[in-house]
């Protein structure tokens, strides 16, 4: 019986790694614009699980896990574009931007250690705020981040002489910029997924947990919360600082604009959608929300047009009335998730059962 | 439970059938432009033009109206019906949206890649433009923005970025100028920290402290904000003669009323943001006697401003906000240059956008190297009674070109009279012509008032030559 | 010294607008533990309604007066019914899910209301009519007008009115028995769906009352200013001690008197190295150190741990 589990779990290993090989060509039949999008849900997907580690792991709430990413961003776009004439390589810069991330994250954590909540929520959310103030407004009296201006002519990754941007031919195939980078970032995710599992299931991991269900009581069986509370934010910062490095890689541009407060807020929106504290959940939800604006994007004009013969109402607008009706939709029949932790699961129908009396 | 559970799972599955189907037609859109590459064996050539403006978020009425404008010109066009190549053409406008987020920028302007369009018109934020433009570098594909002015779209060595309007450069300068000319001794600068607000704010500053302006206090705000009490009351003890805003209607109608209401005597001067009548709105009587500038001449100095800003209101019964008139010009660039290279395909087209010379609503439309606007013009105007009221045009560049088209016109108008009349007439012409450069050169260098005794004796002498020729 | 107070009174004014908003949270939140997210989009609405009938009428003929008080009474109104339903839609039925769960709705929500905003009423802006008649006043060299008094007057009548409700009322008494302990309540006799629901109704009134106000003193409305508003109010709210109405009402002020003078005063303070850019930092600057050492906000009741 082992036997037939172990060669159920290959073979279903080696099908998703199939799938996630040939997902971008199938992608690119509908135009590089879907692997872009792809990109960019792996890019979530990868923010989701950083942002896990605080908020489903540990229960911390935290409303600006944007500035993170933002540190690691600017970190890549400071020490590779013309702006200070700088150019290092990939792996000088994605280690520096993690540190300083995951250094932003213990400054952020030290002094909301005693907080709980709400109240934490609102002070991450100031946190957020300030880094992108400050990114705005650094270009005086010393120009270091250029201001709302941003940083252009960024660097792609490269490997050596192997450029992540433009198109290359590898054994005959022809690959496109978006194209190798959602392989790199594919690759990073699942490296990002391994360390979230180990985690969750060590010693570390089942401390969060503890702390997240009763902080009291995981105090009392001797746990140091606030080391593992500093550890929790210190991690997860630095998954987001690495993604905004290779965000920022990606796009070759960066300004404070794309660090809204708005952008933790859907990152949250992610975790919370998709199944707080459960991988697979958090994964779904961020490819299920960062994909479905873009999807309406490309249905909600035709869709009209075909029951009406119109358009009644504008595609643009009707595009984020659907997204919002579609989060508030699931949450209300899902309460906890669409693919919810088994514990948790648990949980919540013990508490249906309950109300329905 | 199951019941709505099943709901849920039926509307999410609906979703993404529609999200397939959207996938499965987009290429088939994408496939029309492409085949028609040989024109003899369709009487039809679809141009596929992309805009791209934000529809959704705080801009998104500056965003509709661009998008109004590129309508009103794709629409003439095809009434007019261009041929290029021998077939005629239809142009169509994908429309799209960006929210002025960097972000979906890059993925709209891949969106627009993939669908092959021949040209993009586009964005209207230099936030979003910036990086989408190396997207469409990359492809190949024209882009003309119609309102992104930060100098920054045009210096990254793009070949394909162009835009029909006076950076933020150009801009912050002539208003700088404009301070010096009112004899102003000390300015208060307030900025909304955007990339547009701050970049003009530091233009004027430059300009405004190279003339000896002083600047007493320089105050921020957001592109959020709607109160600024705070930072007007700081401006009001420093006794600044005047307040320079750079940021948008939105905010600067409501902060010249805050300024009326802490009783503040200082004028009030912005850029193109605050030339809008929405900021006559948003202001109400606070904004009368206010300065602002916009970009090339005024629409009603224009041959054909009030026709078009007559055909804009009756197509969509709205009033023009701010950039409707430019990206209809850039839509008709994009045209022009495809007519003049007689074929729509980016690689042939591309150079011959480079070398626009275009009689357009908002202007004489040339690039320079960069692919920025030569020589933009700008115009100061006033709030009186409610309106708009042209005061002058400023950009030093400006008179000084515009008699060099003259002069051109005048040297080209030559070149045919002395084609056409031969010997005598041929040696008169040449002298004609190396004195009109030679004034021209002169009048470029002596100040403006010596440009325009210049300017009025080539006019004369190219008159006369016209006349010979019998030309326009 | 002028300048001194003219800070003051400029923050005074926009504090008591941020305190007005976050009574409407903090209404909500002390009986519910809920940060109702959509707060700030109702508040916009209610500006938008009162603007479309207040100007239709005024067009028609009705005196001003008239015309502005049949805007409020619409808006409240519609707010009312918004409220009611936001709590039957986007909370009610999520009363028992995880924690996080209503804050995603109220987000998904906030996003709806949003964007129907923006169909109905257009993505322009629009202007608020004046409904006041423009009367200035000065003291000891700082400006102010008739509006600015009445938004200071109404916000602190809100409170006073708010505080008798709920300590003085038999409504009062079962919201206060819902937030110590909903079961309890329940069994002995409180209705608490009504008891809820009203707290969101009455939340949502105030909330076109802000909104009346904010239209009438900045005379701008759009269908993305509740965002900010709602955020800087909850700021308030927090720092005052979320649940606690007195407190709400503090945390507003002393928000936005901090955030004027942080603006008038920051460059001179930190010898010009910082400006009023730094304005917003200013106001979560003092809010995470009085978190620190008060970490239930400066009158908040220490709450348990929910997360």
């Amino acid at each position: 019986m082992k036997n037939s589990q172990f060669f159920r779990s290959t073979a279903g290993i080696t099908l998703m790694a199939a799938a996630l090989i040939v997902l971008p060509f199938v992608a690119a039949l509908g135009g590089q614009a879907w692997v872009r999008i792809l990109d960019f849900a792996i890019l979530y997907v990868f923010l989701a699980l950083g942002l896990n580690i605080v908020v489903g792991l540990a229960g911390l709430l935290d409303l600006g896990y944007i500035a993170f990413y933002a540190v690691g961003a600017y970190t890549w776009a400071l020490l590779a574009s013309p702006h200070f004439g700088l150019h290092l390589p990939i792996w000088v810069i994605l280690p520096i931007g993690g540190l300083l991330a995951c250094l932003a994250g213990v400054v952020l954590g030290s002094p909301t250690l005693k907080l709980r909540g709400d109240y934490l929520a609102i002070v991450t959310l100031g946190f957020g705020e300030i880094v992108r103030i400050f990114l705005n407004n650094l270009n005086a009296p010393i120009n270091v981040t250029n201001g709302p201006q941003g940083i252009t002519l960024i660097d792609p990754v490269t490997f050596g002489d192997f450029k992540f941007s433009g198109t290359t031919q590898i054994f005959g195939i022809a690959l496109s910029g978006p194209q190798k980078y959602y392989y790199l970032l594919v690759a990073l995710a699942i490296l990002v997924v391994i360390i979230n599992l180990r985690l969750q299931n060590s010693r570390i991991g089942r401390a969060w947990q503890a702390i997240r269900e009763d902080e009291i009581a995981a105090k009392a069986i001797g746990i140091n919360t606030r080391n593992l509370k500093l550890l929790a934010f210190a991690m997860g910062a630095s998954f987001g600082g690495v993604a905004g490095g290779i965000f920022s890689a990606m796009q070759g541009f960066v300004s404070p604009e794309s660090f809204s407060l708005i952008e933790s807020i859907m990152i949250l929106a992610m975790v919370v959608l998709g199944g707080m504290g459960h991988i697979p959940g958090v994964i779904l939800g961020a490819v299920l929300l960062s994909i479905l604006p873009e999807a309406l994007r490309y249905g909600v004009g035709p869709i009209q047009m075909a029951l009406f013969g119109k358009m009644l109402v504008d595609p643009e607008s009707l595009r984020m009335l659907v997204f919002g009706l579609a989060l508030v939709l699931v949450m209300r029949f899902k309460p906890a998730g669409l693919w919810p932790a088994p514990e948790r699961k648990r949980e919540s129908g013990e508490i249906q059962q309950v109300t329905a009396k | 439970m199951r019941a709505k559970l099943s709901v849920v799972a039926l509307s999410v599955a609906a979703a993404f059938t529609l999200s397939a189907c959207g996938q499965k037609e987009a290429p088939k859109q994408a496939a029309t432009p492409a085949a028609p590459v040989t024109p003899a064996a369709k009487p039809e050539l679809v141009v596929k033009l992309g805009h791209v403006a934000p529809m959704t978020g705080p801009q998104a009425h500056l965003g509709k109206d661009n998008e109004n404008g590129a309508v009103l010109a794709i629409e003439e066009l095809n009434a007019k019906g261009m041929e290029i190549g021998g077939a005629k053409v239809k142009f169509e406008l994908l429309a799209e949206d960006d929210a002025a987020d960097p972000k979906q920028g890059a993925i709209v302007a891949q969106k627009l890649v993939d669908a092959k369009v021949n040209g993009v018109i586009g964005h209207l934020n230099s936030g979003t433009t910036i990086p989408a433009s190396k997207l469409y570098a990359d492809a190949g594909i024209p882009q003309i923005s119609g309102s992104a002015t930060n100098p920054k779209y045009t210096q990254q060595g793009f070949a394909t970025a162009f835009r029909v309007m006076a950076n933020d450069v150009q801009q912050g300068k002539s208003l700088g100028e404009f301070a010096v000319k009112q004899g102003l001794k000390t300015v208060a600068i307030v900025d909304d920290r955007t990339a547009y607000g701050q970049g003009l704010a530091d233009e004027f500053k430059k300009s405004a402290e190279a003339a000896g302006i002083k600047v007493v206090a320089s105050e921020y705000t957001t592109d959020k904000a709607t109160d600024f009490k705070a930072i007007l009351t700081k401006i009001k003890s420093t006794k600044a003669e005047l307040v320079f805003f750079g940021g948008m209607d939105a905010q600067g109608g409501p902060m010249a009323k805050q300024m009326k209401e802490l009783g503040i005597k200082a004028k009030f001067l912005g850029g193109d943001g605050v030339c809008t009548p929405e900021f006559m709105k948003l202001g109400g009587p606070a904004t009368e006697g206010q300065f602002c500038s916009l970009p090339g001449m005024p629409l009603e100095k224009l041959a054909k401003g009030p026709e078009f800003r007559e055909k804009f209101t009756k197509k969509f019964g709205a009033e023009i906000q701010l950039y409707a008139p430019y990206v209809y010009d850039a839509v008709m660039v994009m045209a022009d240059s495809m007519k003049r290279a007689d074929s729509v395909e980016a690689a042939k087209f591309l150079p011959m956008v480079g070398k626009t010379k275009f009689d357009g609503v908002t202007a004489m439309i040339e690039f320079d190297q960069v692919g920025d606007l030569k020589g933009g013009a700008i115009s100061i105007y006033q709030y009186k009674g409610g309106k708009l009221e042209y005061v002058e045009t400023l950009g030093g560049a400006n008179p000084v070109d515009s008699v060099k088209a003259d002069v051109k016109e005048a040297v080209a108008d030559v070149k045919d009279a002395a084609k056409a009349v031969a010997g005598a007439a041929t040696a008169v012409g040449a002298v004609a012509v190396g004195e009109a450069k030679e004034a021209a050169k002169a009048a470029a260098e002596a100040g403006k008032d010596a440009v325009k005794a210049g300017a009025e004796a080539v006019k004369s002498a190219a008159e006369a030559t016209k006349a010979a020729a019998e030309k326009k | 010294m002028d300048i001194f107070l003219q800070q003051i009174i400029n923050g005074l004014v926009q504090g008591s607008i941020y305190a007005l908003v976050a009574l409407g949270y903090t209404m909500v939140y002390g009986i519910m533990g809920l940060i109702n997210f959509a707060h700030g989009e109702v508040v916009m609405i209610g500006t938008l309604v009162t603007i479309t009938v207040a100007s239709s009428l005024i067009k028609a003929g009705m005196p001003v007066a008239l015309a502005g008080l049949a805007g409020l009474s619409a808006s409240v109104l519609v707010c009312m019914a918004l409220g009611w339903g936001l709590e039957r839609i986007a909370y009610r039925p999520l009363r028992n899910a995880p924690r996080l769960t209503p804050l995603i709705t109220a987000i998904g929500m906030s996003i709806v209301l949003q964007n129907l905003a923006m169909m109905i009423w257009g993505r322009n802006y629009m202007t608020f009519p004046s409904l006041l008649p423009k009367v200035d006043f000065e003291f000891a060299g700082a400006n102010f007008t008739m509006i600015q008094v009445i938004i200071v007057l109404v916000s602190a009548a809100t409170m006073g009115g708010l505080l008798l409700l709920v300590y003085r009322t038999k409504l009062g008494m079962a919201m206060r028995a819902t937030a110590q302990n909903p079961a309890v309540a329940s069994l002995m006799g409180v209705n608490i769906n009504r008891v809820i629901a009203a707290a969101f109704i009455i939340g949502s009134a105030l909330g076109a009352l802000a909104g009346v106000m904010v239209g009438g003193y900045y005379e701008i409305a759009h269908y993305q200013m509740g965002f900010m508003l709602g955020l800087k109010a909850f700021t308030a709210a927090v720092l005052g001690g979320i649940g606690n109405l007195a407190g709400a009402m503090l945390g507003g002020i002393l928000l936005g008197i901090i955030e004027a003078l942080g603006a008038g005063y920051i460059g001179d303070l930190t010898g010009g190295f910082l400006g009023s850019h730094y304005q917003d930092i200013f106001a979560f600057v003092v809010l995470i150190v009085v978190l620190m050492f008060k970490p239930s906000g400066l009158f908040g009741e220490k709450t348990g741990d929910r997360a």
